[in-house]
């Protein structure tokens, strides 16, 4: 028996697990293999179509976009987080598909001499095109690409993007409609049954995306998927071990681009048009969000992202869901990060007395300061009619001002140390709330954004490889 | 002997700064050659033209075919493979990915195959399973069990030496460029290469071509020994006959032995 050398003991505690409920868990990660968590995935799919959305049209709105923004992601996990290529263009695939599989499904073609009444083709005819036709588009991207990497390639294609968004709302606006867009899309046709409902999209895109994620796992563990993550890792050592880096390059473009055109048809096909602003940065930041979140370079990350993102999306679209979000954040942040539980305790009691002291004081020097209903819906509001400050009318200039001090004080709290930090939480818990109340609820799409980007913050910092990703270094 | 390897007149300039001069170089099939001299002495941009990544003026032949202008994934696909000085492993990739990443070449199987993994992408992928098993299987315990499925990163220096040599013998390569594979390591580890490198050719029947600094190994392994300084050669023979060569000692130890000595 060798002596036992240092890395030798490095690689064995490696292998050491803990005992706890971590442990546990890695090691059902370490034996289950991964066509049973597929079918988990198809499995919550299929539970959520069948027995949540019950006819509700939200729900069902709310799990195709899910699936949809699982989809992108998935796309875009190939090119970044396999093959490392930082692509800020990718947004023009899943456009240029929408736009491709809108051609063919409605009146845009009419205009032309050609075609009177324009064109409709079934689906299993219009979304082959739309697709092979992006694929096209993508591998020529891929080709010009080639001589760039790292920042220049994000600067170059992120051109790329809003070239795109640019064109369409620019060029041929008899054909492809301008800032109008298209409209009146026929639906997913095969024979003469259509898709008509947005369930029904929700059952194509799962079954999409299941297959998306076997075909993806199945390759990512064959020689192509080996050689994008070899030339991530280093380019220059996979020239040399055999590997056509630039052909490997354009590859991972191109199928990212294919599945973002696939993307895009059921996505114009479901909405039934397409817009030019579908397409814009925003979209493409919320696919980035879902992937970095998620955790580039694992399927089951990118698909995970998509759920957080969307969801986490929606529920900030409705009052009483957003608030939901926005205190149970706060719960769980509190409860991860102030320990022992009497210190949590303290805390939270403090928060509390400080707010209704506050109101009390607040409200008895000046009636109106208190008298604005805080912005939440349903039992928030009474809950914290005499603990959150809200000025009667709209007070944007009280909220915006509660909206700088509550992210200077975070920054403080972030700072400091121990037991002051401890005493510096209570007031910007309640600055936040109050902040929240008076003043983010008032315009849920900026606070979403906003809300989206602090918990990509908090995950990042939490996890920097993303909630499903593996740990990566760069040189060591 | 067939010459499996051979250098006639190659010459690389970067700007105005002449890196190679009319270098001749051979290997014969089953030999293996070292390269020694004093640091910047042109030893590494030698690999980095056989291996395409420097086209060079003059010619390079491997296996009597000319090689100079092809790429270097067609390069390593002929046949030549070579290891990192500064180690270039896919850090992020396990131990076992990383040697079958170098298979690339090797296999055929399209996309649409390993995704649908039809028959040739599934003998592929069990030939390649076994071609990892079996170039990680020459590295003794180091490399096996447990290990196959580490990032490369967790990898001591040595081990990720010796996983670089594991992943050029992946490639297929009958001639293997060792770019220093006994640099950071201790005494013993540096017995081992040494013996490693004599069972690479005994056992596995390479030919290789190795640049290295340390005397020991250059002594132990080396049927021939080059000389480089300046981008060019400056004595070629058996280890004693090159190491007492006067032009050597004054690559390396400067012109004037008593002014040294002060």
């Amino acid at each position: 028996m060798a002596p036992i050398g240092v890395d030798e003991w490095v690689a064995r505690s490696g292998d050491r697990r803990d005992s706890g409920w971590r442990g546990g868990l890695s090691r059902i990660d370490a034996r289950v293999g991964w066509w049973p968590r597929l079918l988990v995935v198809g499995l919550l799919a299929f539970v959520y179509g069948e027995f949540v959305v019950g006819g509700n049209v939200n729900y069902a709105q709310t799990g195709f976009n899910v699936v949809l923004y699982a989809l992108l992601a998935l796309g875009l996990n190939i090119v970044v987080g396999w093959a490392g290529l930082l692509d800020l263009g990718y947004i023009a695939f899943f456009g240029a598909g929408a736009y491709g599989y809108a051609l063919f499904s409605s009146h845009a073609f009419g205009n032309l001499p050609l075609a009177s009444g324009g064109v409709q083709l079934p689906a299993v005819a219009s979304i082959p095109i739309a697709v092979a036709g992006v694929a096209i588009l993508g591998l020529l991207i891929g080709l010009v690409a080639l001589r760039l990497s790292g920042d220049y390639l994000a600067i170059v294609t992120l051109f790329v993007g809003q070239a795109f968004a640019e064109a369409v709302n620019n060029v041929a606006p008899g054909t492809l409609g301008g800032a109008n867009g298209l409209f009146g899309l026929q639906g997913f046709k095969v024979g003469s049954a259509e898709i008509g409902s947005t369930l029904g999209y929700y059952w194509f895109a799962v079954i999409a995306l299941l297959i998306l994620m076997a075909l993806l796992h199945l390759l990512d563990t064959s020689r192509t998927g080996r050689a994008w993550r070899a030339v991530r890792d280093d380019s220059l050592a996979a020239s040399a071990m055999t590997i056509p880096v630039n052909k490997v390059k354009v590859m991972a473009f191109t199928f990212g681009a294919i599945v973002a055109a696939l993307a895009g048809t059921i996505f114009a096909a479901q909405q039934s048009s397409v817009f030019a602003t579908n397409f814009n940065a925003q979209t493409l930041i919320l696919i980035y969000a879902c992937l970095v979140l998620g955790g580039a370079g694992s399927i089951a990350g990118a698909v995970l992202g998509g759920v957080v993102v969307t969801v986490a999306q929606q529920l900030l679209s409705s009052p009483i869901d957003s608030a939901y979000l926005f205190y149970g954040i706060l719960v769980i942040v509190l409860i991860a990060r102030v320990r022992p539980w009497r210190h949590l305790g303290a805390v939270v009691a403090a928060i509390v007395g400080l707010g209704f002291a506050a109101h009390a004081i607040v409200g008895a020097i000046s009636h109106s300061a208190v008298a604005g209903s805080p912005g939440s819906a349903g039992w928030f509001a009474g809950a914290l009619r005499h603990f959150a400050i809200v000025p009667r009318g709209e007070p944007l200039t009280y909220g915006n001002i509660l909206y700088v001090a509550a992210i200077i004080m975070v920054i403080a709290v972030v700072q400091l140390k121990g037991i002051r930090r401890l005493i510096a939480v209570v007031p910007t818990v309640y600055v936040g709330i109050c902040c929240w109340e008076a003043r983010l609820t008032l315009d849920p799409g900026i606070t979403a954004q906003i809300m989206i980007g602090a918990i990509l913050i908090v995950t990042m910092a939490a996890r920097p490889e993303g909630l499903l990703g593996s740990r990566r270094v760069e040189v060591i | 002997m067939t010459r499996l390897l051979e250098l006639e007149g190659v010459s690389l300039s970067f700007g105005g700064l002449r890196a190679l001069h009319a270098l001749d170089l051979h290997v014969d099939e089953h030999e293996i050659v070292s390269v020694i001299g004093p640091n910047g002495a042109g030893k590494s941009t030698v690999f980095n033209v056989i291996t395409g990544i420097y086209e060079p003026d003059g010619d390079i032949r491997f296996d009597g075919q000319s090689i100079v202008g092809r790429r270097p994934h067609q390069i390593t696909r002929l046949g030549i493979a070579r290891t990192f000085q500064s180690l270039r492993l896919f850090l992020n990739m396990t131990v076992k990915e990383n040697v079958k990443a170098a298979t690339y070449g090797g296999t055929h199987a399209t996309p649409i195959e390993s995704m649908l993994r039809l028959p040739r992408a599934r003998r592929e992928e069990r030939e390649v399973e076994a071609t990892a098993q079996d170039v990680l299987s020459f590295f003794g315990q180091r490399l096996l069990g447990y290990r196959f499925n580490q990032p490369a990163y967790v990898l001591s220096y040595a081990n990720r030496r010796r996983l670089e040599i594991a992943r050029a013998m992946a490639t297929g390569a009958r001639l293997l460029l060792l770019d220093e594979p006994a640099a950071g390591m201790n005494p013993n580890e540096t017995h081992e290469i040494t013996e490693l490198i004599g069972r690479l050719r005994d056992e596995r029947g390479y030919t290789i071509l190795v640049i290295e600094h340390d005397m020991h190994v250059v002594e132990g392994i080396s049927d021939r020994v080059v000389a480089l300084d300046h981008g060019e050669k400056l004595t070629e023979g058996g280890f004693h006959e090159v190491a007492n060569h006067p032009g050597v000692i004054e690559a390396y130890l400067g012109r004037n032995p008593e002014a040294l000595q002060k």
